[in-house]
């Protein structure tokens, strides 16, 4: 119990702050919000998954990636390669010339399903994949970059280009991947349509939990040792070095993490928006998840969920107004954030907070003070007065 | 080469940068229970030196044997776990950590990804924590963050950082550098009880403090061997006077 307390929760603050975004998300959220507007949230907090990994990787790690959305892509084209062979029932395909497989690889003349699809007709292997593919992608870039003491703004933009690349694959091999339109027309996860009302709010509590086991993962490995390390290396990594750890295997580890965390969050996007593309992949949502994450704070896991939600929700605002500012707006935000708030909206809350209760305490004092010079004056006038 | 009795036997190490010669075809032993300084004018090579016993810089060739163990091959970490331990000319301890964790992050145990996952800090990991923090002057410290700390205390906490990992070779960058007289007092006691059981290599360029510690004093120059012996030997070797004194 005390470990529960101590290491998952973060202790009386931590547990005050997880009761409280709980209480928003699983609570206030759901009774307040429409249908539209919960499931859009719930799309929302799909990225909140990146920007937790960014905690870890880039708030204690120092490790900034760029390249987050590759991952949370990963995770989301696997579910989308399961809902869609399911929705390709040779029933439901039958005006094709080669009934039962998915649509886009009828019209690019491909006429059987490639090998790397076939395990994808299996939920087992899906979840598997989901988890496990986005963790072997990003040992392979960690072993190679990490081992070489490749770091820093290198590190940067080698992911941001790894990202470029996987969209640009994407695009291209549009028979295998549905192209730049991604992977559309999802339907039913065993039959269960994900489209009815129901089913969202279903995945929207499923998220939200998944959401909060994901927190609490980190907050367990900030916690240990490994997380005080991650600390240690991002101030001085050669000593971590000459105190007898091999750096790049305690990097390549959180790097792996948080590509597991990201692509959770990829998956369960597919689900509930009911389509992958390419789009999600990208440098630009790469960037994005950074900036969610240095807006929430990027040391503060539970800061990078209200980071999230709010740039989102500021997102879609300033969108319909003026859509062709927004990206102007968002690139103002990461620039001010960063020079003004490196501690985000987390950072401003702990001097906020402080702030508020010496304030209140100040206020106290004063009033006192006040009252003691009042009835000191009301003594001396009685005392003139007689 | 051929084992010896020696802690740590270095023999024709030579270590060029883009054929500059910084440490050239250098030969030295150091023993059991000795507390050895090398001095030299700046750019002699000392702290090349260090770095390539730890591994930071790797030599062109030559042979640097850790109680019959050789060096060159292996990794920073490895040489770390054999029982070489390095303190850094400037102070590099975690700021952003308190003395304590500093202590415990350097505690020998729990040294892989996993182990550092399931790290416990027990009965044993914290009475040698508070152990060491007495050593190093700083048992009333142990909470506060180490950025707040003198800038000696920081050279103290990096040596306990050591300490705690039990090396059974110390290498210490210039220990003293920007301490008071008091603090490099307590520092010539504190290396003069920690070189028990253990070999100690110390760069300084304090005078009057190696006169205080050294067991032995070697002179670097030009990545070479000028003179080796006691200090009062090394002070009156005429080489050694035309070398500080000749320019």
């Amino acid at each position: 119990m005390k470990f529960v307390y101590d290491r998952l929760l973060g202790g009386k603050n931590g547990a005050i702050g997880i009761a409280i975004l709980a209480a928003l998300i699983i609570i206030v959220l759901p009774l307040v919000l429409d249908l539209f507007r919960l499931n859009l949230v719930g799309k929302y907090l799909t990225y909140a998954f990146a920007a937790v990994s960014l905690v870890l990787l880039w708030g204690y790690g120092g490790i900034l990636s760029l390249g987050q959305g590759v991952f949370f892509g990963l995770g989301g084209y696997c579910m989308a390669m399961f809902l869609k062979l399911e929705a390709s029932d040779p029933e439901a395909t039958k005006i094709q010339s080669t009934p039962g497989i998915p649509d886009f690889m009828d019209w690019n003349q491909i006429t059987e399903l490639p090998w790397f699809w076939e395990p994808f007709n299996s939920f087992g292997f899906t979840v598997a994949a989901v988890l496990i593919i986005p963790t072997i992608f990003a040992y392979i870039i960690g072993y190679s970059m990490f081992k070489r003491r490749v770091g820093g703004v290198y590190f940067a933009i080698i992911t941001q280009i790894i990202a470029l690349i996987l969209t640009v694959l994407i695009v291209g091999q549009q028979g295998y991947t549905g192209g730049i339109n991604g992977i559309t027309d999802l339907k039913t996860l065993h039959g269960w349509d994900i489209r009815d009302d129901s089913s969202k709010y279903i995945l929207y509590f499923i998220n939200a939990f998944l959401l909060f086991g994901v927190i609490f993962l980190s907050r367990y490995i900030l916690t240990s040792k490994f997380g005080r390390l991650l600390l240690a290396m991002r101030d001085k990594e050669d000593r971590v070095r000459f105190s007898g750890y091999d750096v790049s295997n305690f990097k390549i580890f959180v790097f792996c993490i948080a590509a597991m965390i990201s692509a959770i969050g990829g998956a369960m996007f597919t689900l509930q928006v009911g389509f992958m593309s390419p789009s999600f992949v990208g440098i630009v949502p790469s960037i994005e998840m950074v900036i969610f994450a240095a807006v929430g704070g990027r040391m503060s896991l539970i800061g990078v969920v209200y980071g999230t939600l709010l740039v989102n929700f500021g997102k879609t605002i300033f969108s319909e107004t003026f859509p062709e500012l927004w990206l102007y707006l968002m690139g103002a935000l990461f620039i001010g954030v960063v020079m003004y708030f490196p501690n985000g909206l987390a950072g401003i809350w702990e001097k906020h907070g402080n702030k508020l209760v010496s304030c209140v305490k100040n206020m106290k004092c004063a009033s006192a003070i006040k009252s003691m010079i009042k009835t000191k004056r009301l003594a001396k006038a009685e005392a003139s007065s007689e | 080469m051929s084992n010896t009795d020696f802690t740590l036997a270095i023999e024709d190490l030579t270590v060029s940068f883009d054929g500059f010669k910084a440490v050239d075809s250098l030969n030295l032993y150091i023993d059991k229970d000795e507390l050895r300084v090398v001095i030299g004018p700046n750019g002699a090579g000392k702290t090349t030196v260090l770095d390539l016993i730890c591994g930071k810089t790797k030599s062109t060739s030559g042979s640097i044997k850790f109680k019959n163990k050789e060096l060159t091959k292996l990794a920073e970490h490895e040489i770390v776990h054999a029982g070489v331990g390095r303190k850094f000319q400037t102070p590099s301890i975690y700021e952003n950590l308190s003395v304590y964790d500093n202590l415990e992050v350097s505690f020998p145990r729990g040294r892989n990804v996993f182990g550092s996952l399931t790290f416990k800090c027990d009965e044993e990991v914290d009475s040698r924590i508070k152990e060491v923090a007495k050593d190093i002057f700083l048992e009333d410290f142990l909470e506060m963050e180490s950025a707040l700390l003198s800038h000696g205390q920081k050279q103290w906490l990096e040596i306990g950082m050591l300490l705690i990992q039990e090396p059974e070779l110390l290498m210490l960058d210039e220990p003293v550098a920007g301490m008071s007289v008091k603090e490099r007092e307590l520092t010539a006691e504190l290396l003069k009880r920690i070189c028990k059981g253990r070999s100690v290599l110390v760069i300084e360029h304090d005078m009057d403090f190696v006169a205080k510690i050294a067991h032995k004093v070697t002179v670097l120059h030009q990545g070479k061997i000028l003179a080796e012996g006691d200090m009062q030997t090394v002070q009156n070797d005429p080489n050694v006077i035309e070398v500080y004194l000749g320019h």
